[in-house]
């Protein structure tokens, strides 16, 4: 990993991979505060995914790479597990029903399903239309999905890996400060070739990010070499 | 033997004219009711003159629909055991469609309710949720996926005894121009779901037989149903009944109604609706 040129601060951690630490090391990039990235997983690669800075949003959409109509189903994914939140051995279905990718490792307690992508659009009821011109997750997504021919029609509810949300008895919910911390990772392994499209959160107006936008690392390995016999 | 083949005399054209014209004023459980106003349920406090769509969706059925702003739309679960899915688009742009994770969370709310707007991922309110008998309601869960169905009855199709949400979206996408990329997450009426401290999905069922809930179109629509089972129903059987739909003309909310300025956001989504409308020229 080369940092060099990124901006740091002296309570980041930039953490390793968190699975298949003795495998390939297929790539390791940085996501700049507020920037958008996105790549191929392919089936049986994990990525880890590295909250450098803690309690950094990273708003997450995942599609077959074959096929994005088939897309991660928010629906189907908590209904199998009769849980509203992500902890390890999740699996990430899509809207067909089937496996895209499964959380093998997590470091952080109630990862988000319910609370979206934020928007300029969505900015303006929540904070009034004085923060419509501020950066948003949705403008990361269409930028980013526009390189694989993604568009607005693609874009669905996403997961937020170290967002917290609480949903109170009364259905009260709301984004509240974090679980997360510097150094805290989530590892989510491919069941097919994926793509993965990841914004990180440039929201100031709430604790998604700790109103401090800091950069995310991303790691996919492969497992270890295994002996295959002719 | 009495079989559908004997029932019916079709050697000629004149005969099979006037076979196919004898089965035009029958009736069946499950049908749309055209027009609207000889629906023999119409609801006492509709307007006959104002009735613009009247039907009964089958069980493992759909409907879909263009409405205009200002429709109000009943929903009733006449048996106890429907489950409304439901997916709403802007008719005239269809890019802006149902957004389940703003309409929860720009309105600190899990459970929608009389009065919560359904919010499209633009900022605005596509319709509003006018009327509700029941409370048993989901906004997390959705319908019965296809791997489920396949798994737990034998088949996800449409042509099935088990159709899965997707193939009765699917369809009514079709229908109207639109693709599995247009299908967002839905909202569920009539099956309820509440979410514990730990995240744990409870499943809660119906409220019973007659529960009505309706919703007021803020924006010309086109409405996607699907009554198919909800995906936490325990039941081993596929089992969803019909779902009454009656919608009339009403008005839209305006800047006079209370139930603009409840809060702050409802306030601004309204806002941004007015002003949708007003730039288009629709009202
Ligand atoms: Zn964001």
């Amino acid at each position: 990993m080369n940092f060099a040129g990124t901006a740091t601060a002296d309570w980041f951690d930039w953490g390793a991979a968190l699975v298949n630490t003795v495998g390939q090391t297929v790539l390791d990039e940085i996501v700049a505060p507020r920037g958008s990235w996105s790549a191929i997983v392919r089936q049986g690669d994990t990525l880890t995914i590295v909250d450098v800075g803690g309690n950094q949003s990273a708003d997450f959409l995942v599609y077959a790479a074959a096929d994005t109509a088939v897309r991660y189903s928010v629906q189907h994914t908590i209904a199998a597990q009769r849980n509203a939140y992500l902890r390890t051995g999740a699996v990430l279905l899509s809207n067909a029903g089937g496996p895209l990718m499964t959380l093998v490792g997590n470091e952080v307690d109630r990862q988000d399903t319910i609370g979206g992508a934020c928007s300029k659009e969505s900015n303006s009821l929540r904070y009034g239309h004085h923060t419509v011109h501020e950066h948003a997750c949705r403008e990361n997504f269409l930028a980013e999905g526009a390189r694989w021919g993604l568009g607005a029609r693609d874009l669905v509810s996403n997961i937020n890996w170290f967002m917290n949300v609480p949903v109170e008895t009364d259905g009260s919910l709301g984004i509240v400060d974090g679980l997360s911390a510097p150094g805290k990772r989530v590892a989510l392994r491919a069941e097919r070739d994926v793509l993965v499209v990841v914004s990180n959160c440039p929201q100031m107006n709430n604790p998604c990010n700790d109103f401090n936008p800091t950069p995310l690392r991303m790691i996919v390995t492969s497992p270890e070499f295994e002996a295959v016999s002719a | 033997m009495s079989t559908p083949r004997t029932n019916h005399t079709t050697n000629t054209v004149l005969a099979a004219q006037s076979d196919a014209r004898a089965q035009g004023n029958l009736l069946a459980h499950v049908m749309p009711y055209v027009p609207a106003d000889t629906s023999p349920f119409l609801p006492n406090d509709v307007p006959a003159m104002s009735a613009v769509w009247a039907e009964t969706v089958q069980g493992g059925g759909y409907a879909h629909r263009i409405v205009a702003r200002g429709t109000r739309i009943r929903f009733e679960d006449v048996s106890g055991d429907a489950c409304a899915h439901l997916v709403l688009f802007n008719a005239d742009a269809p890019r802006e469609r149902l957004n389940v994770a703003d309409t929860q969370k720009v309105f600190w709310q899990a459970y929608p309710t009389v009065g919560h707007p359904l919010l499209s991922g633009e900022g605005r309110v596509l319709a509003t949720i006018v009327s509700d008998t029941s409370a048993h309601h989901d906004a997390f869960a959705g319908p019965v996926s296809s791997a489920q169905a396949v798994q737990r009855f034998g088949a996800a199709s449409a042509e099935s005894a088990s159709p899965s949400g997707e193939a009765l979206f699917g369809l009514a996408a079709s229908k109207q121009g639109l693709s599995r990329r247009d299908l967002p997450p839905s909202v569920a009426f009539f099956q309820g779901v509440r979410v514990e401290s730990d995240g744990q999905l409870r499943f809660t069922g119906s409220a019973g037989p007659g529960s009505i809930v309706e919703i007021l179109a803020e924006m010309p629509l086109i409405l996607l149903v699907a009554n198919a089972p909800h995906a936490l129903d325990p039941r081993a059987e596929y089992t969803v009944s019909e779902l009454r739909i009656h919608a009339w003309r009403d008005s839209a909310t305006t800047r006079d109604h209370a139930r603009w300025r409840v809060t702050p956001e409802r306030e601004r989504a309204y806002s941004n609706t007015q002003d949708y409308i007003s730039s288009r020229g629709i009202a």
